[in-house]
């Protein structure tokens, strides 16, 4: 069984793990903050969020057409375009791509997508050295741990544990110096840069009428990872299409702004082809793997929204739940509310059910999200499949039925809260505090109820009008 | 005009001076009132759960009951929320009552917004508040219905209240309704940094205007033993709290 299948005992051991719970809190609402303020130096944020959707909606309207578009255009340069249904045909290709090539060393540069095929274990296990190149990631290669975050995938770690994995695994003098440990790693990982047969990377965007590849990063390892091994292989979703260069405009604007609070990411690469006679630099091989991976199940539905996601990672950077609990506890590639809407959507309901539960509907993540995507009502529409499908606890359907029974019957209902009311009084202390409460300790255990001071509003109207 | 009442069933069971402080207030603007005995919920605990035919069930009954008023006044912006903006797309395939839900969603108001467009004087009192307050947006009313300074200013027409903002004021209080007694963990960690910003306004009594806020926030600083006042804004304004 998944780990997200397990949210709420997840949830639980990252609220009681002291040290998780220090680095979320040192992180605090720094990128919302820094969010904050670069969305306000914009002139007209919700005229290019309205501008980002539209176009995001363009092609996920006619997905097929502009995903050949781009694969015509892409040819045309010299790429090899694969299509990939499920996570094992991705790893299927790569392995073959590498196997042709003779590759022993891959180094990457940040793909969720390959999180999501378990590309790294599948490379490992063919005899493939692979070696993760983003710091964050570089870092969780060594922990053993997945991300935990869209773009700050080891925000859970702070720079004690780097320094103890760093010294461990390098087996050099301990540091906790900031720079001194980036240095470090870079001193690591230049070896692995130069020695690399292959260079795996993600992809931020497809742009279908120049057949390029889109990269953001902000360390350069990218750059380094698509232009000096002799072959290079892109993965990304599907959705992943934008019709043109205008499309990327405002798509470039938003992202770093949502994800970060940069105005632009440090490096933006846009990627046309392997290298052409005359070129300085480039690889001689480039692929890109077009991932279905599930998201072919959402369009025309009602989640479809969901594929405009451009991984700023804003919603989760504002989501009350994902601050309290972190990355982990969702237990899959994706965390945060778009994780909650996606993980469902991806491994299928039952092996995520409390995900579309985690969440209070509070609304914070659709009003930052920068291509619009209405979050909340996106984990309504899984919790109406959840209880459509009957996944839910039958005491849960009990009650939902037995509330609804009652409030269509408001006699009865004003008998049941008159009783309540009662009982809700027989409950509490001297101080008209209720403390435990069978059946809702999950409220009681950690806060008080005040019990009713007075007869039900209705009660008393009724005697009013009667005396 | 003639308005009708909602008494929301949170304030119903739980907290029914809420309800009259409400009474009061719209009294004071000077329309008739009716309070339809057969209402009884929203429907939010069925729609939110993912029982879609719950939330259309109790929009049908609130449409019955309701339809034939001026105006709808409540004290909470998650119903209010719910029904102006949820109960139209609910009949998304009904055009007809979706045409019927939208123009009764127009006219349904949660009570700052019902306040602040009808003159009133504030009702004669012996209990009138004065001190600090620091205010709690609860999330529907502040993102569906964009309530930020309606409660705020209509505070600040009683003499001698002083507002006082919380740190980090518009993240959720961890209520979410059923939310609350699903995981249960994660939402008293969310109440528990809630009280955490409010208590260091040091304020001398915290306000909000969604019962199921109120109930978190009062059920979490009871817990940790705080005897900060709670109470829905409604009531301070009515002149029923001190």
């Amino acid at each position: 069984m998944p780990e997200s299948a397990q949210f709420k005992k997840n949830a639980q051991r990252q609220l009681n793990n002291t040290g998780l719970q220090a680095n979320l809190q040192r992180f605090g609402q720094r990128f919302a903050k820094a969010r904050a303020i670069a969305i306000a130096e914009l002139e007209d944020f919700s005229g290019l969020r309205q501008r980002a959707t539209a176009w995001r909606d363009l092609t996920l309207a006619n997905l097929d057409d502009w995903l050949i578009r781009f694969e015509t255009h892409a040819q045309r340069m010299g790429t090899q375009v694969h299509w990939a249904t499920t996570a094992a045909e991705v790893n299927q290709i790569v392995l073959e791509i590498a196997h042709k090539n003779k590759v022993r060393k891959v180094i990457k540069s940040k793909s969720m997508v390959s999180e999501e095929t378990g590309l790294n274990a599948a490379l490992q296990q063919s005899g493939i050295d692979t070696i993760e190149t983003d710091l964050g990631e570089y870092i969780l290669q060594l922990a053993g741990e997945p991300p935990s975050h869209l773009v700050a995938p080891a925000l859970h770690k702070n720079v004690e544990e780097v320094a103890d994995l760093f010294q461990e695994h390098h087996h050099t003098p301990r540091q906790t110096d900031i720079p001194t440990l980036c240095r470090e790693a870079r001193h690591q990982l230049r070896p692995h840069f130069l020695s690399a047969d292959m260079g795996i990377s993600g992809g931020n965007f497809l742009v279908a009428d120049t057949g390029a590849l889109v990269l953001l990063t902000n360390e350069g390892n990218a750059r380094l990872v698509t232009t000096l091994p002799r072959v290079h292989v892109a993965i990304t979703g599907i959705e992943k299409v934008i019709p043109s260069l205008d499309a990327l405009a405002p798509l470039l604007r938003l992202l770093p702004r949502s994800a970060t609070g940069q105005s632009i990411t440090n490096d933006v690469s846009l990627l046309t082809g392997p290298r052409r006679p005359g070129d300085l630099e480039g690889p001689e091989e480039h692929h890109v793997i077009l991932v279905d991976g599930g998201r072919s199940e959402l369009l025309g539905s009602e989640l479809q929204p969901a594929l405009r996601c451009i991984r700023c990672g804003a919603c989760m950077n504002h989501c009350p739940v994902y601050q309290n609990i972190g990355g982990h506890a969702y237990g899959w590639v994706y965390p945060g509310p778009i994780g909650a809407v996606l993980t469902p959507a991806y491994l299928g309901l039952e092996h995520a059910r409390d995900l579309p539960q985690a969440a209070t509907l509070c609304g914070a993540c659709e009003v930052v999200c920068p291509v619009s995507i209405p979050l909340p009502d996106l984990l309504r529409v899984w919790r109406q499949r959840s209880v459509s499908r009957g996944l839910r606890p039958w005491p849960e359907r009990v009650l939902l039925r037995l509330w609804l029974w009652c409030a269509m019957h408001p006699l009865l209902y004003r008998w049941i809260h008159r009783r309540l009311s009662w009982l809700l009084r027989q409950l509490a202390n001297d101080s008209g505090q209720i403390t435990y409460f069978p059946g809702l300790t999950d409220w009681t255990q950690g806060r008080n109820l005040k019990a009713p001071d007075q007869p039900p509003f209705h009660a008393q109207w009724a005697q009013r009008h009667r005396s | 005009m003639k308005i009708g009442l909602w008494i929301t069933c949170l304030v119903d069971l739980m907290r029914p001076r809420i309800g009259f402080a409400t009474l009061n207030l719209v009294r004071a603007t000077g329309h008739s009132i009716e309070i339809p005995e057969q209402q009884t919920c929203c429907g939010q605990p069925g729609f939110n759960s993912g029982d879609t035919s719950a939330g259309r069930a109790m929009a049908m009954q609130f449409l019955k009951h309701f339809e034939s008023f001026d105006a709808v006044v409540l004290a909470s912006g998650s119903c209010a929320a719910m029904i102006r903006h949820d109960y139209p797309r609910l009949f998304a395939n009904q055009p007809e009552y979706q045409v019927r839900f939208q123009e009764l969603g127009q006219r349904t108001f949660e009570l700052s917004e019902f306040l602040l467009r009808h003159p009133f004087d504030l009702p004669p009192t012996t209990q009138r508040f004065s001190g600090r307050l620091t205010y709690h947006d609860s999330c529907s009313g502040l993102r569906t219905l964009g309530i930020r300074s309606g409660p705020r200013q209509l505070l600040q027409r009683i003499p001698g209240v002083e507002i006082v903002e919380m740190p980090d004021r518009e993240v959720c209080c961890g209520f979410g309704g059923a939310f609350s007694v699903k995981l249960g963990d994660i939402a008293t960690r969310m109440a528990e940094n809630k009280c955490r910003s409010i208590l260091a306004t040091g304020v001398d009594a915290v306000v909000g205007g969604d019962l199921g806020c109120l109930l978190t926030i009062e059920g979490r600083l009871r817990r940790e033993g705080h005897s900060l006042p709670v109470w829905h804004w409604a009531e301070v304004l009515a002149g029923t709290v001190t």
